[in-house]
């Protein structure tokens, strides 16, 4: 789910979107990077590279492999700090694998990286919180959520940059969803084993 | 699914003319190339930029097969794109197939997006996908970028290959007790066992450098020991890239 930026470019308003994510893109990380403290520094830097390692599991779904994301993991433990590892993440990304690319680098950590604020805000209490059986089911959702709203930000972008891409970003939703299964139980099943092996994963940050 | 090696990229052999440029005119360089190629609208300009990216890679000796692999996941979604681009655009139609219209305008565009995705990424593997990732870090430290950015891009590069080979453990110590990955409950649950013992273990060893960081008197600065030097090479080098950026603006415009 890397927008690229050759197809952003491509159009006028597909370019502003570019721009766009860009001015967004920094807002964001300088919040996260602002709440980082200097002791924070090698836990958050540290969890990053294990989220970079753990998405490179695949899981096979008719043939396909389908890679996991863990954006919404990723905010329940980080919050804000997430959006500065997602940037550095999607940077490590484009420079090894050549995803995504350079300029699309803006666009891309906030497709990535919001939804995993959102889930910060809307599951960290229910995942860390007092009821063992509700951890489950808050992970699960923040998984879902995670993939679920990148997808629908990188249709919105494509939706934006014109015309012709509107076929693509139908297409957008439906091609994640798969991937958002696996990432809801997948996270859902981390929650609730992180909670009883080592709940201050949730508690210390933020 | 073993992860690649991803820190011995093997993208360039030893004595390449790249690796004598100073990182910084080299991240430059890639950043101010993609920013014009993402402008340029005349086919044939992107030929001539595509080109130049492909000459520029062959003279630093870049390994063909691994410069491939990395384009190929842009090039799936550029064949994608051809398909269905046509579709959502008006014009002369080229094919049609039951209700469905292929038109020129939207192979056009889906052709000038593989044009100019293909050199930016070209550019960007053969200057900064060459250049080792502590070297990034400290280019973009000097560049400006907020210092705790790029000690972040530091320690997650530093620890990428520690996690890599634990991950590499956990993945044997799953298979020597006879685990299958298929798509059910099971395998999704291990896998998220999976990525829960791996947090834990970042964190465990976060605690450590963090505590030995501290024995040190890390208080959030890192002393640089080797600066980069910017030599009269890398001038030539910027200068280069100048002309041949502006001739491609020159083309663009006038050509």
């Amino acid at each position: 789910m890397h927008l690229s930026e050759a197809i952003l470019a491509a159009t006028p308003s597909g370019q502003l979107v570019l721009g766009g994510g860009m001015v967004l893109a920094a807002g964001g990380v300088a919040v996260g990077l602002r709440r980082l403290q200097p002791a924070d520094m090698p836990r958050t830097a540290i969890l990053s590279s294990a989220f970079f390692v753990a998405s490179l599991v695949h899981v096979q779904v008719l043939g396909t492999p389908v890679h996991l994301v863990l954006n919404g993991l990723l905010g329940l433990v980080l919050g804000w700090a997430a959006m500065p590892a997602v940037l550095v993440g999607l940077l490590l990304q484009a420079v090894l694998f050549g995803f995504g690319g350079l300029l699309a680098v803006g666009v891309n950590t906030v497709v990535m990286g919001l939804p995993s604020v959102v889930c910060y805000y809307l599951f960290r209490r229910s995942a860390a919180g007092g009821y063992e059986g509700l951890a489950w089911w808050a992970g699960a959702a923040a998984g879902f959520t995670g993939v679920m709203l990148a997808a629908a930000l990188a249709a919105g972008a494509l939706l934006a940059a014109g015309k012709p891409f509107h076929h693509v970003a139908q297409l957008v939703l439906p091609v994640q969803l798969p991937a958002a299964c696996i990432d809801a139980v997948v996270t859902g099943a981390a929650v609730a084993f992180l909670r009883k092996v080592r709940p201050e994963v949730f508690r210390r940050f933020g | 699914m073993t992860p690649p090696n991803w820190l011995s990229n093997g993208l360039t052999p030893e004595g390449s003319w790249v690796h004598g440029v100073d990182p910084r005119a080299r991240v430059l360089a890639a950043v101010g190339a993609a920013v014009v190629f993402a402008c340029l609208q005349q086919t044939a300009a992107l030929i001539g930029a595509l080109g130049g990216m492909v000459v520029l890679g062959l003279s630093a000796r870049i390994r063909p097969g691994a410069v491939l692999v990395r384009l190929l996941p842009f090039n799936i979604l550029a064949a994608i794109l051809a398909i269905l681009l046509p579709l959502s655009t008006t014009g002369d139609a080229v094919y049609q197939w039951g209700p469905f219209v292929w038109t020129r305008p939207g192979l056009e565009l889906a052709g000038q997006i593989a044009l100019k995705g293909n050199a930016i990424l070209l550019g960007l593997l053969v200057l900064v996908g060459t250049m080792e990732l502590a070297a990034l870090g400290h280019a973009l430290d000097h560049l400006g970028v907020p210092t705790k950015l790029a000690q972040l891009l530091l320690f997650t590069v530093r620890y990428l290959e520690v996690l890599g080979q634990e991950y590499e453990r956990l993945r044997a110590s799953m298979k020597i007790r006879g685990f299958q990955p298929r798509l059910n409950g099971h395998t999704l649950r291990t896998y998220g066992a999976l990525v829960g013992i791996l947090l834990i273990r970042a964190w465990d060893r976060s605690e450590r450098v963090l505590a030995a960081m501290q024995c040190r008197g890390f208080t959030g600065k890192f002393w640089l020991l080797e600066h980069f030097r910017y030599r009269w090479t890398d001038a030539l080098f910027g200068a280069g890239w100048l002309t041949g950026l502006a001739a491609l603006i020159c083309w663009e415009l006038w050509g």
